[in-house]
Protein backbone atom coordinates (compact mmCIF):
# COMPACT_ATOMS: atom_id res chain seq x y z
CA UNK A 1 0.00 0.00 0.00
CA UNK A 2 1.21 3.46 -0.86
CA UNK A 3 0.38 6.23 1.58
CA UNK A 4 -0.14 9.96 1.25
CA UNK A 5 2.92 10.66 3.42
CA UNK A 6 5.12 10.58 0.30
CA UNK A 7 3.38 13.78 -0.75
CA UNK A 8 5.58 15.67 1.74
CA UNK A 9 8.66 15.05 -0.42
CA UNK A 10 6.85 16.19 -3.58
CA UNK A 11 5.60 19.24 -1.69
CA UNK A 12 9.13 20.29 -0.71
CA UNK A 13 10.21 20.06 -4.35
CA UNK A 14 7.18 22.05 -5.50
CA UNK A 15 7.82 24.80 -2.96
CA UNK A 16 11.39 25.18 -4.20
CA UNK A 17 10.17 25.50 -7.79
CA UNK A 18 7.44 27.92 -6.81
CA UNK A 19 9.99 30.24 -5.22
CA UNK A 20 11.98 30.24 -8.45
CA UNK A 21 9.06 31.40 -10.56
CA UNK A 22 9.33 35.12 -11.14
CA UNK A 23 5.60 35.69 -11.26
CA UNK A 24 2.60 33.65 -10.31
CA UNK A 25 0.19 35.42 -12.57
CA UNK A 26 -2.88 33.36 -13.40
CA UNK A 27 -4.00 35.82 -16.06
CA UNK A 28 -0.94 34.86 -18.11
CA UNK A 29 -1.70 31.15 -17.97
CA UNK A 30 -2.35 29.11 -21.08
CA UNK A 31 -5.59 27.19 -20.59
CA UNK A 32 -6.37 23.79 -22.07
CA UNK A 33 -10.09 23.07 -21.71
CA UNK A 34 -11.32 19.51 -22.27
CA UNK A 35 -15.03 18.77 -22.87
CA UNK A 36 -16.13 16.43 -20.07
CA UNK A 37 -19.86 15.86 -20.49
CA UNK A 38 -21.29 12.35 -21.07
CA UNK A 39 -20.57 12.68 -24.80
CA UNK A 40 -16.93 13.69 -24.22
CA UNK A 41 -16.32 10.97 -21.63
CA UNK A 42 -17.87 8.27 -23.85
CA UNK A 43 -15.73 9.42 -26.78
CA UNK A 44 -12.49 9.18 -24.77
CA UNK A 45 -11.95 12.54 -23.03
CA UNK A 46 -10.57 11.00 -19.81
CA UNK A 47 -7.28 9.69 -21.28
CA UNK A 48 -7.01 12.92 -23.30
CA UNK A 49 -7.18 15.12 -20.18
CA UNK A 50 -4.66 12.90 -18.42
CA UNK A 51 -2.32 12.89 -21.45
CA UNK A 52 -2.26 16.71 -21.33
CA UNK A 53 -1.43 16.64 -17.60
CA UNK A 54 1.30 14.03 -18.12
CA UNK A 55 2.90 15.82 -21.06
CA UNK A 56 2.91 19.13 -19.17
CA UNK A 57 4.59 17.40 -16.20
CA UNK A 58 7.12 15.64 -18.41
CA UNK A 59 8.10 18.89 -20.10
CA UNK A 60 8.00 20.77 -16.81
CA UNK A 61 5.78 23.46 -18.31
CA UNK A 62 4.67 26.14 -15.90
CA UNK A 63 1.74 28.55 -16.40
CA UNK A 64 -0.27 25.92 -18.29
CA UNK A 65 -3.57 24.91 -16.75
CA UNK A 66 -5.74 21.96 -17.74
CA UNK A 67 -9.42 22.30 -16.95
CA UNK A 68 -12.81 21.06 -18.15
CA UNK A 69 -15.99 22.28 -19.74
CA UNK A 70 -19.40 20.73 -20.31
CA UNK A 71 -20.97 19.80 -23.62
CA UNK A 72 -20.34 22.28 -26.40
CA UNK A 73 -23.22 20.92 -28.46
CA UNK A 74 -21.20 19.10 -31.13
CA UNK A 75 -21.13 15.67 -29.52
CA UNK A 76 -20.07 13.81 -32.67
CA UNK A 77 -16.81 15.78 -32.74
CA UNK A 78 -15.84 14.83 -29.18
CA UNK A 79 -13.37 14.65 -27.53
CA UNK A 80 -13.11 18.40 -28.06
CA UNK A 81 -10.38 20.58 -26.62
CA UNK A 82 -10.09 24.36 -26.59
CA UNK A 83 -6.69 25.98 -26.19
CA UNK A 84 -6.46 29.57 -24.94
CA UNK A 85 -3.01 31.10 -25.27
CA UNK A 86 -2.94 34.64 -23.83
CA UNK A 87 -3.01 37.24 -26.61
CA UNK A 88 -3.90 34.66 -29.27
CA UNK A 89 -7.18 33.52 -30.72
CA UNK A 90 -8.81 30.43 -29.19
CA UNK A 91 -8.07 27.19 -31.08
CA UNK A 92 -10.65 24.38 -31.04
CA UNK A 93 -9.45 20.83 -31.60
CA UNK A 94 -11.82 17.97 -32.35
CA UNK A 95 -11.70 14.17 -32.13
CA UNK A 96 -8.62 14.48 -29.94
CA UNK A 97 -6.77 11.36 -28.76
CA UNK A 98 -4.05 10.94 -26.13
CA UNK A 99 -1.47 10.91 -28.94
CA UNK A 100 -2.78 14.06 -30.58
CA UNK A 101 -2.92 15.70 -27.11
CA UNK A 102 0.84 15.12 -26.76
CA UNK A 103 1.40 16.61 -30.23
CA UNK A 104 -0.72 19.65 -29.33
CA UNK A 105 1.45 20.26 -26.26
CA UNK A 106 4.68 19.97 -28.28
CA UNK A 107 3.66 21.93 -31.37
CA UNK A 108 1.07 24.40 -30.10
CA UNK A 109 1.82 25.04 -26.41
CA UNK A 110 5.62 24.80 -26.62
CA UNK A 111 6.34 25.96 -30.18
CA UNK A 112 3.34 28.20 -30.75
CA UNK A 113 2.07 26.53 -33.93
CA UNK A 114 -1.53 25.23 -33.73
CA UNK A 115 -1.77 21.66 -35.08
CA UNK A 116 -3.93 22.24 -38.14
CA UNK A 117 -4.54 18.49 -38.65
CA UNK A 118 -6.85 18.41 -35.62
CA UNK A 119 -8.54 21.82 -35.66
CA UNK A 120 -12.28 22.07 -36.17
CA UNK A 121 -13.12 22.18 -39.88
CA UNK A 122 -10.31 19.80 -40.81
CA UNK A 123 -11.73 16.68 -39.18
CA UNK B 1 -19.20 3.71 -22.15
CA UNK B 2 -16.49 1.07 -22.25
CA UNK B 3 -15.66 0.99 -18.54
CA UNK B 4 -17.72 1.35 -15.37
CA UNK B 5 -15.12 3.83 -14.14
CA UNK B 6 -16.17 6.09 -17.05
CA UNK B 7 -19.77 5.91 -15.80
CA UNK B 8 -18.47 6.85 -12.34
CA UNK B 9 -16.69 9.87 -13.82
CA UNK B 10 -19.83 10.87 -15.68
CA UNK B 11 -22.11 10.56 -12.64
CA UNK B 12 -19.61 12.38 -10.42
CA UNK B 13 -19.65 15.23 -12.97
CA UNK B 14 -23.35 15.67 -12.13
CA UNK B 15 -22.27 16.23 -8.52
CA UNK B 16 -19.75 18.82 -9.73
CA UNK B 17 -22.55 20.62 -11.61
CA UNK B 18 -24.76 20.37 -8.51
CA UNK B 19 -22.12 22.38 -6.62
CA UNK B 20 -21.28 19.58 -4.21
CA UNK B 21 -18.51 20.19 -1.68
CA UNK B 22 -17.74 16.52 -1.20
CA UNK B 23 -18.27 13.55 -3.50
CA UNK B 24 -17.92 10.08 -2.00
CA UNK B 25 -17.41 7.09 -4.29
CA UNK B 26 -17.85 3.70 -2.69
CA UNK B 27 -16.94 0.55 -4.60
CA UNK B 28 -17.70 -2.78 -2.94
CA UNK B 29 -17.14 -6.20 -4.48
CA UNK B 30 -18.35 -9.07 -2.36
CA UNK B 31 -20.03 -12.41 -3.00
CA UNK B 32 -20.21 -11.90 -6.77
CA UNK B 33 -21.87 -8.50 -6.44
CA UNK B 34 -20.18 -5.26 -7.42
CA UNK B 35 -21.83 -2.19 -5.94
CA UNK B 36 -20.96 1.36 -6.96
CA UNK B 37 -22.34 4.20 -4.93
CA UNK B 38 -21.83 7.92 -5.47
CA UNK B 39 -22.95 10.30 -2.71
CA UNK B 40 -22.80 14.05 -2.90
CA UNK B 41 -23.84 17.01 -0.79
CA UNK B 42 -24.89 19.10 -3.77
CA UNK B 43 -28.13 20.92 -4.31
CA UNK B 44 -30.16 17.76 -4.92
CA UNK B 45 -33.32 17.73 -6.99
CA UNK B 46 -37.05 18.00 -6.40
CA UNK B 47 -39.22 14.88 -6.42
CA UNK B 48 -40.84 15.50 -9.80
CA UNK B 49 -37.45 15.84 -11.51
CA UNK B 50 -36.08 12.81 -9.65
CA UNK B 51 -38.94 10.64 -10.95
CA UNK B 52 -38.00 11.23 -14.58
CA UNK B 53 -34.25 11.66 -14.16
CA UNK B 54 -33.28 8.36 -15.79
CA UNK B 55 -35.29 9.25 -18.89
CA UNK B 56 -32.68 10.15 -21.54
CA UNK B 57 -34.80 13.13 -22.58
CA UNK B 58 -34.53 14.70 -19.14
CA UNK B 59 -31.56 16.94 -18.47
CA UNK B 60 -30.49 20.15 -16.79
CA UNK B 61 -28.26 21.12 -19.67
CA UNK B 62 -29.23 23.82 -22.06
CA UNK B 63 -27.31 22.97 -25.25
CA UNK B 64 -29.64 20.07 -26.02
CA UNK B 65 -32.57 18.49 -24.21
CA UNK B 66 -30.89 15.10 -23.96
CA UNK B 67 -29.16 13.69 -20.87
CA UNK B 68 -27.76 10.21 -21.26
CA UNK B 69 -25.55 9.74 -18.20
CA UNK B 70 -27.90 8.26 -15.60
CA UNK B 71 -29.91 6.38 -18.26
CA UNK B 72 -26.74 4.65 -19.47
CA UNK B 73 -25.60 3.73 -15.95
CA UNK B 74 -29.04 2.30 -15.11
CA UNK B 75 -29.06 0.25 -18.31
CA UNK B 76 -25.57 -1.12 -17.59
CA UNK B 77 -26.66 -2.33 -14.14
CA UNK B 78 -29.98 -3.81 -15.18
CA UNK B 79 -28.62 -5.68 -18.18
CA UNK B 80 -26.31 -7.68 -15.94
CA UNK B 81 -28.62 -8.71 -13.14
CA UNK B 82 -28.08 -5.67 -10.97
CA UNK B 83 -30.16 -2.84 -9.63
CA UNK B 84 -30.10 0.92 -9.94
CA UNK B 85 -31.41 3.41 -7.42
CA UNK B 86 -31.24 7.16 -7.11
CA UNK B 87 -32.30 9.20 -4.14
CA UNK B 88 -32.15 12.93 -3.73
CA UNK B 89 -33.24 15.65 -1.34
CA UNK B 90 -33.14 19.31 -2.33
CA UNK B 91 -30.35 21.20 -0.50
CA UNK B 92 -29.06 17.96 1.08
CA UNK B 93 -27.62 15.90 -1.76
CA UNK B 94 -27.98 12.94 -4.07
CA UNK B 95 -27.08 9.27 -3.85
CA UNK B 96 -26.77 7.06 -6.91
CA UNK B 97 -26.23 3.33 -6.45
CA UNK B 98 -25.83 0.63 -9.06
CA UNK B 99 -25.05 -3.03 -8.60
CA UNK B 100 -23.72 -5.61 -11.04
CA UNK B 101 -23.33 -9.38 -10.98
CA UNK B 102 -19.57 -9.69 -11.21
CA UNK B 103 -19.53 -12.84 -13.35
CA UNK B 104 -22.28 -11.66 -15.75
CA UNK B 105 -21.04 -11.92 -19.32
CA UNK B 106 -22.31 -8.43 -20.21
CA UNK B 107 -20.75 -6.66 -17.23
CA UNK B 108 -18.37 -3.90 -18.24
CA UNK B 109 -14.92 -4.01 -16.68
CA UNK B 110 -14.19 -1.46 -13.94
CA UNK B 111 -11.33 -0.03 -16.01
CA UNK B 112 -9.02 2.68 -14.80
CA UNK B 113 -10.65 3.99 -11.63
CA UNK B 114 -7.42 5.77 -10.62
CA UNK B 115 -7.62 7.82 -13.82
CA UNK B 116 -11.25 8.68 -13.07
CA UNK B 117 -10.25 10.07 -9.65
CA UNK B 118 -7.31 12.08 -11.01
CA UNK B 119 -9.52 13.45 -13.79
CA UNK B 120 -11.98 14.71 -11.17
CA UNK B 121 -9.17 16.24 -9.10
CA UNK B 122 -7.81 18.10 -12.16
CA UNK B 123 -11.21 19.09 -13.52
CA UNK B 124 -12.80 20.34 -10.28
CA UNK B 125 -10.08 20.63 -7.61
CA UNK B 126 -12.23 22.78 -5.33
CA UNK B 127 -14.35 19.71 -4.53
CA UNK B 128 -13.24 17.04 -2.07
CA UNK B 129 -13.29 13.45 -3.22
CA UNK B 130 -13.48 10.37 -1.04
CA UNK B 131 -12.95 6.86 -2.39
CA UNK B 132 -13.79 3.78 -0.37
CA UNK B 133 -12.66 0.67 -2.18
CA UNK B 134 -13.46 -2.78 -0.81
CA UNK B 135 -13.01 -6.23 -2.31
CA UNK B 136 -14.18 -9.12 -0.12
CA UNK B 137 -12.54 -8.38 3.26
CA UNK B 138 -9.79 -6.12 1.95
CA UNK B 139 -10.04 -2.41 1.42
CA UNK B 140 -8.55 1.06 1.52
CA UNK B 141 -9.73 4.63 1.69
CA UNK B 142 -8.64 7.82 0.00
CA UNK B 143 -9.65 11.37 0.89
CA UNK B 144 -8.45 14.52 -0.86
CA UNK B 145 -9.05 16.52 2.35
CA UNK B 146 -6.13 14.67 3.96
CA UNK B 147 -3.91 15.50 0.98
CA UNK B 148 -4.99 19.15 0.98
CA UNK B 149 -4.08 19.37 4.68
CA UNK B 150 -0.59 18.01 3.93
CA UNK B 151 -0.19 20.42 1.00
CA UNK B 152 -0.92 23.49 3.15
CA UNK B 153 -2.34 25.62 0.34
CA UNK B 154 -0.34 24.25 -2.59
CA UNK B 155 -2.74 23.29 -5.37
CA UNK B 156 -3.80 19.63 -5.32
CA UNK B 157 -4.28 19.77 -9.08
CA UNK B 158 -0.54 20.35 -9.62
CA UNK B 159 0.66 17.78 -12.17
CA UNK B 160 3.26 16.35 -9.74
CA UNK B 161 0.63 15.69 -7.07
CA UNK B 162 -1.86 14.31 -9.58
CA UNK B 163 0.78 11.92 -10.93
CA UNK B 164 1.48 10.64 -7.41
CA UNK B 165 -2.24 10.25 -6.60
CA UNK B 166 -2.67 8.18 -9.74
CA UNK B 167 0.32 5.98 -8.94
CA UNK B 168 -0.85 5.48 -5.36
CA UNK B 169 -4.44 4.63 -6.30
CA UNK B 170 -3.37 2.27 -9.10
CA UNK B 171 -1.10 0.35 -6.75
CA UNK B 172 -3.57 0.23 -3.86
CA UNK B 173 -6.50 -0.84 -6.05
CA UNK B 174 -4.36 -3.63 -7.51
CA UNK B 175 -3.36 -4.79 -4.06
CA UNK B 176 -6.94 -4.78 -2.74
CA UNK B 177 -8.15 -6.64 -5.85
CA UNK B 178 -5.74 -9.38 -4.85
CA UNK B 179 -5.70 -11.01 -8.26
CA UNK B 180 -9.44 -10.63 -8.88
CA UNK B 181 -10.11 -8.78 -12.11
CA UNK B 182 -12.80 -6.16 -11.71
Amino acid sequence: MKTIEEINAIKAKMQAQLNMRSSIDNAGDTRIVVGMATCGIAAGARPVLNAFVEEITKRNLKNVKVTQSGCLGMCKLEPMVEVYVPGKEKVTYVKVTADSARRIVAEHIVNGNPVLDFVIGNE
Amino acid sequence: MRELSLNILDIAQNSVSAEAKTVTITVTAKDNLLTIRIDDDGKGMPKDFLEKVTDPFTTTRTTRRVGMGLALFKQEAEKCGGKFTIDSTPDVGTTVEASFKIDHIDRLPMGDLAETITTLVVAAPQIDYVLRYNVEDRGFGFDTRQIKRLLEGLPIESPEIVAYIREMLTENIKEVNGGISL
